[in-house]
């Protein structure tokens, strides 16, 4: 019958309308997950606090914020690079609460804590844990090769009022897939509850494996960000007010060098954040020259009003 | 000091950098250019034409800026300066005391000279007396070697060679790159151990906080320094050098004691691979220069070498 067809056909078009726009509907995830320029929008930036909120903070309240902003500086070693492994040494690495070495196999030449480990995951897994048992009251974490430059005061800063026993995983951060991992070669800062964390899921063969997956190997920076990951701690881009990076794989010659290029009017402005954590890839001569230039290298009169004091470590004379 | 092949290539940096800190500023040239703008001196290029650029360049500054400012400093345009530095410097001094500072060397002059290269700085009084040398004949062109005839001319007329090291006795004006005085270890055989007029120390105590000047320094390197000084710092940190307020200051906020640079680029002479290797040009900032300037005398020609070889008195720096 004419109408019964009709009231059939009425129905497999509102049946198709309605697919279709569940479907459409299907596509607008609030998630978006795979464009390339959202990038920034999916993770975290962290950000150091605005003069104008520190200065609100009572004396009192200062220096416990200095008691607490302690760090504890993992610094990952292997003969090969024994000339870097002494420049960390005698530069930027005395400026930690506490600096540890974590080789690969023992040097005569330096001191470090030898975990007699080829594998560099095991090696990062080993070190970590050490950290983790020999920390004291330390609560903050920076994990680093010594062809990094670290300033350790910037990373005290970007910290500042951050509640370590909260889970912290900052640096510069990358997208592989859908895993966001912190950069290892531009340094990685861990708070005390990530890391307490992370112990606890090393235990874990199934999430975390020592050796790795046996199929395929992924960096350590990966795997130390999918293991994290399963104990729900996800990785920050650290960046100043300005948005500036933080954490840079670049040396500063090269960063200059680039806004030579890209930015000739304005060199020095377009560049690097003030407050600078890391700098990577410098030679040995760059970093001594790179110590003198932050910590002594300055022009008379000019006054900060920091509202914190860090002082020079004791027995050293390039700082 | 700089010349016109080095405009774009280095004398843009400096403008774009440190010479930003001067309260005046003159690239001074061989030729005019009213765009960048430089000062046309009215010489040739080359390392012949080096003191007799120094000579005019100074001229002209004391002529056309005599009283706008203090202090007279001279400096290459492969010269990085600090020039807050040079302003706690010269806090204890006036400009009315015959004297100037710069990297002390000793030979050939009683009291030492300056190096060129490392850039020089000269009070009011001291320039004055300078022009005058010139004027009464006491000094000549005699020499191209511009920072040993300069430190003779200035030695004969009275002006003092002061000392520019600060309250550790550490050196702030360097003829060399940061890297070279922190991180290099000098050959003992090498003619810089002879030249210094203090003694030298290798390592991180070379140099000064508050250094006021290197040498050599390529336009990276301009831009580096200039993010090392003036942008990237330490948070909170307290410097383990702490100077002393200079006296003179008083308990007033410090008063900015006008300082005028003459960047002088240094056109490598031909052939020659170093930037501001031992033949230094002088870049004048020509502004408009309609009066017609007075030439002073024409100085002479140089005769035998007075004062040893010529060529001795700036060797080669490498």
């Amino acid at each position: 019958m004419p109408s019964e067809s009709g009231s059939f056909l009425k129905g497999v078009i509102l049946g198709g309308v309605f697919c279709l726009i569940l479907a459409l509907l299907g596509t607008f995830s609030p998630e978006i997950q795979f464009r390339s320029d959202d990038h920034h929008h999916l993770h975290h930036h962290l950000k150091p606090l605005s003069r104008e909120e520190l200065q609100k903070l009572t004396v009192a309240q200062m220096s416990k914020v200095t008691q607490q902003v302690r760090v504890y500086c993992l610094i990952m070693v292997t003969p090969k690079i024994l000339v870097h492994w002494a420049t960390a040494n005698e530069t930027w690495s005395k400026h930690c609460d506490r600096s540890a070495f974590y080789s690969s196999e023992s040097a005569k030449a330096l001191e470090a804590i030898d975990l007699q480990e080829k594998n560099e995951w095991t090696r990062l897994r080993k070190a970590i844990t050490h950290a983790y048992d020999s920390a004291g009251g330390i609560r903050w974490f920076f994990v680093a090769r010594p062809t990094t430059f670290a300033i350790i005061e910037n990373l005290k800063y970007l910290v500042l009022v951050k509640d370590s026993s909260q889970p912290f995983y900052i640096g510069h951060v990358q997208k592989s897939g859908d895993l966001e991992y912190v950069e290892y070669e531009s340094g990685i800062v861990l708070s005390y509850e990530a890391v307490r964390r992370l112990v606890e899921v090393f235990k874990d063969e199934s999430k975390c494996p020592e050796r790795g997956h046996a199929i395929w190997t992924l960096s350590e920076e990966k795997q130390l960000a999918t293991c994290l990951r399963y104990a729900g701690v996800f990785a920050e881009n650290g960046e100043d007010e300005k948005g500036k990076e933080l954490f840079n794989k670049k040396s500063v010659n090269t960063l200059i060098s680039d806004s030579m290029s890209q930015n000739p009017s304005d060199v020095v402005e377009a560049c690097c954040s003030d407050m600078a954590i890391t700098f990577t890839g410098m030679s040995q001569s760059q970093m001594q020259v790179m110590m003198y230039g932050v910590y002594r290298l300055r022009p008379y009169g000019h006054n900060f009003h920091d509202s914190l004091t860090f002082l020079p470590p004791k027995d050293s004379d390039n700082d | 000091m700089t010349g016109p092949s080095n405009l774009q290539s280095k004398a843009r940096h400096v403008r774009a950098t440190w010479s930003r800190h001067c309260n005046t500023v003159l690239f001074m040239s061989s030729e005019e250019d009213r765009g960048f703008p430089t000062v046309g001196l009215g010489t040739g290029e080359g390392r012949e034409q080096l003191y007799r650029k120094t000579i005019r360049a100074f001229h002209y500054a004391l002529k056309n800026h005599g009283e706008d400012a203090d202090w007279f400093l001279k400096a290459d345009d492969d010269t990085f300066v600090v020039v807050d530095n040079l302003r706690w410097l010269l806090a204890n001094h006036s400009a009315g005391e015959p004297i100037y500072y710069g990297k002390r060397f000793k030979p050939y002059a009683k009291q030492g000279y300056m190096s060129g290269g490392a850039g020089y700085v000269l009070s009011k009084e001291a320039l004055r007396r300078f022009v005058e040398g010139f004027r009464t004949k006491v000094c000549t062109h005699t020499t191209s070697v511009e920072d040993l005839a300069m430190g003779q001319c200035l030695e004969k007329m009275g002006v003092l060679a002061g000392d520019s090291r600060d309250t550790l006795h550490r050196e702030t004006f360097h003829p060399f790159v940061p890297e070279h005085h922190l991180t290099g270890r000098f050959s003992k055989t090498f003619w810089y151990w002879n030249y210094c007029y203090y003694p030298i120390t290798e390592g991180p105590q070379c140099c000064s906080d508050l250094a006021v000047s290197f040498h050599y320094v390529d336009p990276e390197l301009m831009y580096v320094l200039e993010y090392y000084a003036y942008h990237l710092r330490p948070y909170g940190y307290r410097h383990r050098y702490q100077p002393p307020r200079p006296p003179a200051l008083g308990m007033a906020a410090p008063t900015e004691k006008p300082l005028l640079a003459t960047a002088k680029v240094t056109r490598a002479a031909a052939g020659a691979e170093k930037p501001g290797g031992a033949g230094s040009t002088q870049a004048s900032e020509a502004r408009s220069d309609a009066r017609a300037r007075t030439e002073t005398s024409p100085p002479s020609e140089p005769s035998s070498t007075t004062l040893g070889q010529e060529s001795q008195g700036q060797p080669a720096r490498d």
